[in-house]
């Protein structure tokens, strides 16, 4: 292997007139050999060590299962995860009979036609880029309001922001308390828990802030919905 | 606790963090590009690639190296993307599509991290790993060694234009900065819940009983060099606002200071390479005015609801995760477009006239405030160039600027890293409005279109990646025009600068006399501030009138 070795001395030391040190033919391909080994030494250091590396340690008990999706199961099959937010869907399609807590909307949900209120899908992600101006974007805000406070039985302004927007990543697992507490009243009558027993339940599912200022406090639907379903299991 | 307050905390936090390690980082910076000697792998690097790491090479060299490496990075990361169905690990994609490659190529080794393709369905393990992830190290390696060769091109006296060793400087730029750091960052963000999986997806059966795939990726790798050498290109489609990329608070934290940390210290490895501390945080003050300035018109933008669709909400929530909320949204939005990072915890898209306009001023700023790591500092040293210059011309003085004499040579090169940017970001977006393929491509109409191209150019001019995402760019227009956007803005800036430090490591450093100007003072830092700022707006305001301009004023 031939060794690329340039000028060591510093022998050139005039300022002016300017020295021009055209960059030679052969000068040319040894700096891109040495280029493409480096790229490939690199590739391996950077490119298979490194991340195989963070993959060995993520497979550590106590690392593996968030590494792995923060996945929560039941019965041994696994019922979503945590971190991710698809709308459940309740049996019944008039909603009457509507046992869940509902996450923001997605704008990777299906039907356009319910403005983006539905499940999303999780092997994709990203928001509506609809702009702050946007008519569309009006429109289905209007319409998540008037959907929303339909089913929740309340006075549309009572709905809050978070639930008429749709988030960044269409996956959000959370929501604000406001929208938790909005939908206690119809989850309690439906699967008969109560009102109380249900406050616990979001309770249990509401997080602060990180350290007491990081972030905001939200509620985890996918949590939730998981002990609203271990609560009433015949709910659906 | 309420909102304003909390944020506040966080932001004093960050800047406690950040000035907590400025020091340390500094110094071990400078000490990584001025020691002598070579650690044991390194000599291992240096023998398996045939280079001589003790030679020192003047400034044609230094650019040929920077080039054929970068020029390859693309070559080798097109192959990479287009084979990527026979390497194995592609999780059942395929051959990435041509343009598509052709623009990832490009955007990944430029530091741009662009994105025009849905990373959970297009790019494999495979390609994450040893394409993006790869280029994420060694494209930040390149931007931290072309600033290193300008300051030594102001240090060294007669050295006849020779600035340092390309590859040593690449080289220790991975193994003793970003891989070390990296590892740490990411093993927190796995503690913290980022997913690190070789697994496609996960099949889950809801509550009630539906059926679904989420996708998986090995995030927390990528996540963290993506963020510490201000990459930005997400392992999935909704970047940072992906709850497996940044689930929590602490998480997006940690994401924001690791995006800012670097470019932050390298200014106090200029002034410990220049020996002299002050002449580092003059200009640290000026990335910090400008950053705090654009923080406060974000945040007050998105915290007050404005347009007709955040009004009827009831609050600029569109495109913003809950757990993050406005004020943890519009640090990240400021920061990764005050550095050249790019990568979003919220879409830019659907923020506030005012605040995603505030984003797009951020970029053309020329993405020094404080810039992306490396690209940061030699871009605020080209404009100090500047200012110097202007204000040489003021009194009447042949300028200098550390002990060098800035001449007509110098500053030319100076103001063709100055002019690359506007150039490329006016001529391309002028040339998108003037096609009608554009019109079918925008996602929102009128002033916000309009800003939306701008903001496209402005990205992938200033390698900054991030985007109002609302733009289709997957046609070939767009593939190819921001790819070249790319490649210019990268490069021409890049090639300049080596020249520039060649020019400077020529010269003898002369002391100064009593009619050089102060750079080491708080009166230089204003007269910088008021170069980026004028320079900016000279060239943009017509074009920022008739974008966010006229749509927050409508």
């Amino acid at each position: 292997m031939s060794t690329l070795r340039e000028h060591r001395e510093h022998t050139d030391t005039t300022d002016e007139p300017t020295p021009v040190h055209p960059v030679t033919g052969s000068a040319l391909r040894r700096q891109g050999l040495a280029a493409l080994r480096l790229l490939v030494v690199l590739t391996i250091l950077l490119g298979v060590a490194y991340p195989l590396g963070i993959w060995v340690v993520s497979r550590v008990p106590g690392l593996h299962d968030q590494a792995e999706g923060s996945l929560m199961t039941a019965d041994g099959t696994a019922t979503g995860s945590s971190l991710i937010g698809i709308d459940p869907v309740p049996a019944d399609p008039s909603g009457a009979t509507d046992p869940w807590f509902h996450t923001r909307p997605s704008a990777s949900a299906p039907d356009s036609a319910t403005a983006g209120l539905g499940p999303a899908d999780p092997s994709t992600s990203g928001g509506s880029n609809e702009a702050a101006d946007s008519d569309g974007l009006v429109k289905a805000v209007g319409e998540r309001r008037a959907a929303i406070a339909a089913r929740e039985g309340v006075d549309p302004a009572a709905v809050p922001p978070d639930a008429v927007t749709a988030s960044g990543s269409g996956l959000d697992p959370d929501i604000s308390p406001a929208y938790a507490a909005l939908q206690v009243p119809r989850v309690a009558r439906v699967t008969g828990l109560g009102p109380d027993r249900v406050r616990a339940l979001v309770e249990q599912a509401t997080s602060g802030r990180t350290l007491g200022f990081l972030g905001e406090p939200t509620v985890n639907v996918s949590e939730l919905d998981a002990l609203v379903h271990g609560a009433a299991p015949s709910a659906r | 606790m309420g909102d304003t307050a909390a944020g506040l905390l966080q932001l004093l936090a960050l800047l406690v963090a950040l000035g907590v390690v400025w020091r340390p980082l500094g110094d071990w910076m400078a000490r990584v590009y001025t020691a002598e000697g070579h650690w044991r792998g390194e000599r291992l690097i240096y023998r398996l690639t045939g280079v001589d790491p003790d030679s020192d090479q003047r400034a044609g060299t230094y650019a040929v190296a920077v080039l054929a490496f970068s020029l390859l990075g693309i070559v080798l990361l097109y192959l990479v993307q287009r084979l990527q169905g026979v390497l194995g690990f592609d999780q059942g994609h395929g051959a990435v599509d041509p343009g598509v490659a052709f623009n990832t190529a490009i955007s990944f080794v430029t530091n741009t991290n662009w994105q025009s393709y849905v990373p959970e369905t297009t790019m494999g393990a495979v390609t994450q790993m040893i394409g993006l992830t790869v280029q994420n190290f060694v494209s930040a390696a390149v931007g931290m060694a072309v600033a290193v060769a300008l300051v030594r091109g102001f240090v060294r006296s007669r050295a006849g234009g020779r600035i340092g060793n390309a590859w040593v400087d690449i080289v220790r730029g991975c193994t003793r900065i970003l891989l070390p750091i990296s590892v740490v960052v990411a093993l927190v963000l796995l503690a913290l819940g980022v997913v690190m999986s070789l697994h496609a997806g996960a099949d889950v059966v809801g509550v009630d009983g539906r059926a679904s795939t989420i996708a998986l990726a090995p995030a927390a790798s990528q996540e963290a060099i993506k963020e510490l050498g201000t990459n930005g290109g997400g392992v999935f489609n909704a970047n940072s606002a992906h709850p497996f990329e940044n689930p929590n608070g602490a998480t997006n934290w940690i994401e924001i200071f690791a995006l800012l940390v670097i470019p932050v210290a390298l200014t106090r490895t200029f002034g410990r390479m220049v020996g002299n501390q002050r002449q580092g945080v003059a200009l640290l003050g000026v990335m910090a005015t400008l950053w705090g300035a654009m923080l406060a018109i974000i945040w007050v933008a998105e915290a007050h609801a404005s347009g007709p669709a955040a009004v009827a909400a009831g609050a600029n929530l569109e495109g913003k995760e809950a757990r993050f909320g406005v004020p943890s949204s519009a640090l990240f939005a400021n920061s990764t477009t005050a550095t050249s990072t790019g990568a979003v915890n919220s879409m830019h898209d659907s923020y506030s006239a005012f605040g995603g306009g505030g984003t797009i001023l951020n970029m053309l700023f020329s993405e020094m405030t404080p810039g992306g790591v490396g690209t940061g500092l030699y871009s605020i040293l080209v404009v100090a160039i500047i200012a110097v210059f202007l204000a040489g011309l003021m009194v009447g003085r042949t300028p200098e600027y550390l002990g060098k004499k800035l001449g007509r040579r110098e500053v030319t090169c100076a103001v063709v890293v100055v002019l690359a940017m506007p150039a490329v970001v006016l001529l391309g977006t002028g040339l998108a409005i003037a096609l009608p393929s554009t019109g079918d491509a925008l996602g929102n109409s009128g002033p916000h279109g309009l800003s939306e191209v701008l903001y496209a150019f402005a990205s992938a001019a200033n390698n900054n990646g991030s985007a109002f995402a609302g733009l289709t760019v997957t046609g070939p227009f767009f593939q190819t025009a921001l790819g070249v956007a790319m490649l210019l803005g990268r490069f021409l800036p890049i090639v300049a600068v080596l020249a520039l430090a060649g020019l400077l490591a020529r010269q003898p450093r002369v002391p100064p006399s009593a009619g050089t100007l102060a750079t080491d003072k708080p009166l230089f830092s204003v007269l910088v501030v008021g170069t980026i700022v004028l320079v900016a707006a000279i060239t943009f305001l017509p074009a920022l009138a008739l974008s966010p301009i006229a749509e927050g004023l409508s």
